[in-house]
């Protein structure tokens, strides 16, 4: 890993003002991706602000129909959460989903909608059940702050502090993950909320999508039999050693159908 | 330019001037000399330089040692002592849940997390198996490994 200097920030602010003042600083979070990355010399930030004694950016709190997770929160405790497992046990279970359990003791979810990796699981969870993405600026719609691979909404300088989840009346996730990585070959959320359903894929596109075909026929009739002739276009979906593009597409529909029969 | 780091390994308070590009297996292997913590993929997969920091396994070969600054880490070293092995430990001996023995301190490490995170339930053998994903072994299959575990939670 190439040397840079270590900020060690106590606030969001100083950490704002830290990126700001640094060459080409970073934010580090549970740094799951940010250290490998760098280890492998991918990357070579002049500056690496922590984020993980901020205090105030930790923690889950349910109340009145919405739950907020911290964006230094672990995945370990979103998993093991038992207001998270009560109020969305579809969140709760993907959280549980990502990487091994000492990565999850360490890997955030700011961190991770930050970084947007296409094969991430937490995108499929804030677009598919419609959250907030909450910054030391501004609040962002789920779907509006997922903008490309590894692309986000955020402005320079911006940093998530948290992500507000509204209680659907029912979710579920399934996750197809890389035997090795663990991370979602193709993850489908499907989750039926007071502003509709909703379905977000995962893994299988260069950035987390709407399934809108499938959210149309679950509204008519939320049954796994709805999604019967709906088949997901392979063009554009991500086609690697690990999964044909085609592959992929089939995963997404059986994904949905076996997310949809959980719930229905 | 270095930077001074001071925590907690295995209850004694220790401190070190590093680069800040040093990992905590770097720290834990080269600073302190405590080379029971092993550098196996370097890549977060294979789980062999596991360590607790807070009572929790994390992989100390994806965290920076300036990171650990006023934390508690526990290593391998730091869970029982020859005569009075850990539970985990004797359990891995009893019923040969090693091999060569390189994975086995972050096995060990990752198989404490495990039976502490599911203090209360039934620690099933596909639990084990499952939580186990993020530690690997070519040498025994986990067979051994997996019973090692399931007698140390009777124990523990």
């Amino acid at each position: 890993m190439y040397n840079f200097t270590y900020h060690r920030a106590g606030s969001v602010d100083s950490a704002a003002a830290k990126l700001a003042e640094s060459g080409d600083g970073k934010l580090l979070a549970g740094g799951m991706t940010l250290l490998p990355t760098m280890k492998a010399r991918l990357a070579q930030p002049s500056d690496l602000i922590d984020l993980n004694e901020i205090e105030g950016l930790k923690g889950i709190t349910v109340s009145g129909g919405t739950v907020t997770i911290g964006a230094m929160t672990r995945h370990a405790d979103v998993a093991a959460s038992a207001e998270v497992a009560q109020a969305i046990p579809a969140l709760a279970k993907l959280a549980g989903l990502i990487g091994d359990p000492a990565v999850r003791n360490r890997g955030t979810i700011g961190g991770s909608i930050s970084n947007n990796d296409p094969s991430a699981d937490y995108p499929a969870a804030v677009v598919g059940l419609g959250a907030t993405v909450v910054t030391n600026k501004r609040e962002i719609a789920g779907e509006d702050f997922f903008t490309g691979m590894f692309e986000t909404a955020l402005d320079e300088g911006e940093i998530v502090t948290a992500v507000r989840f509204p209680v659907p009346e029912k979710a579920a996730y399934f996750k197809f993950p890389n035997p090795a990585s663990r991370y979602a070959v193709v993850g489908v959320m499907v989750a039926s909320t007071s502003g509709g359903v909703r379905v977000a894929v995962t893994g299988a596109a260069p950035c987390v999508f709407r399934q809108s075909d499938m959210e149309k026929a679950l509204s008519a009739s939320f049954s796994a039999d709805a999604l019967a002739g709906i088949t997901q276009d392979a063009d554009g979906l991500n086609d690697d050693l690990h999964a044909s593009a085609a592959y992929r597409a089939n995963l997404v529909v059986v994904g949905a159908k076996r997310a949809v029969a959980e719930i229905a | 330019m270095t930077v001074k780091v001071t925590t907690t390994v295995n209850g004694r308070q220790v401190s070190g001037d590093v680069e800040p590009n040093t990992l905590l297996v770097e720290f834990v292997r080269e600073n302190l000399g405590l080379t029971g913590t092993h550098v196996g993929c370097d890549t977060s997969q294979c789980g062999a330089c596991t360590v607790h920091m807070d009572g929790k396994p994390i992989k100390s070969c994806t965290i920076l040692a300036v990171q650990a600054e006023g934390h508690q880490v526990v290593t391998i070293e730091g869970i029982g002592a020859p005569g009075a092995l850990h539970p985990m430990q004797a359990a891995f001996q009893e019923n040969h849940g090693l091999q060569c023995g390189y994975c086995t301190p972050g096995m060990i490490m990752a198989g404490i997390g495990i039976v502490e995170r599911n203090k209360g339930k039934t620690l099933s053998e596909e639990t084990i198996r499952a939580e186990l994903e993020g530690n690997i072994c070519r040498c025994t299959g986990y067979h051994n490994i997996v019973k090692s575990i399931a007698a140390a939670a009777r124990d523990m």
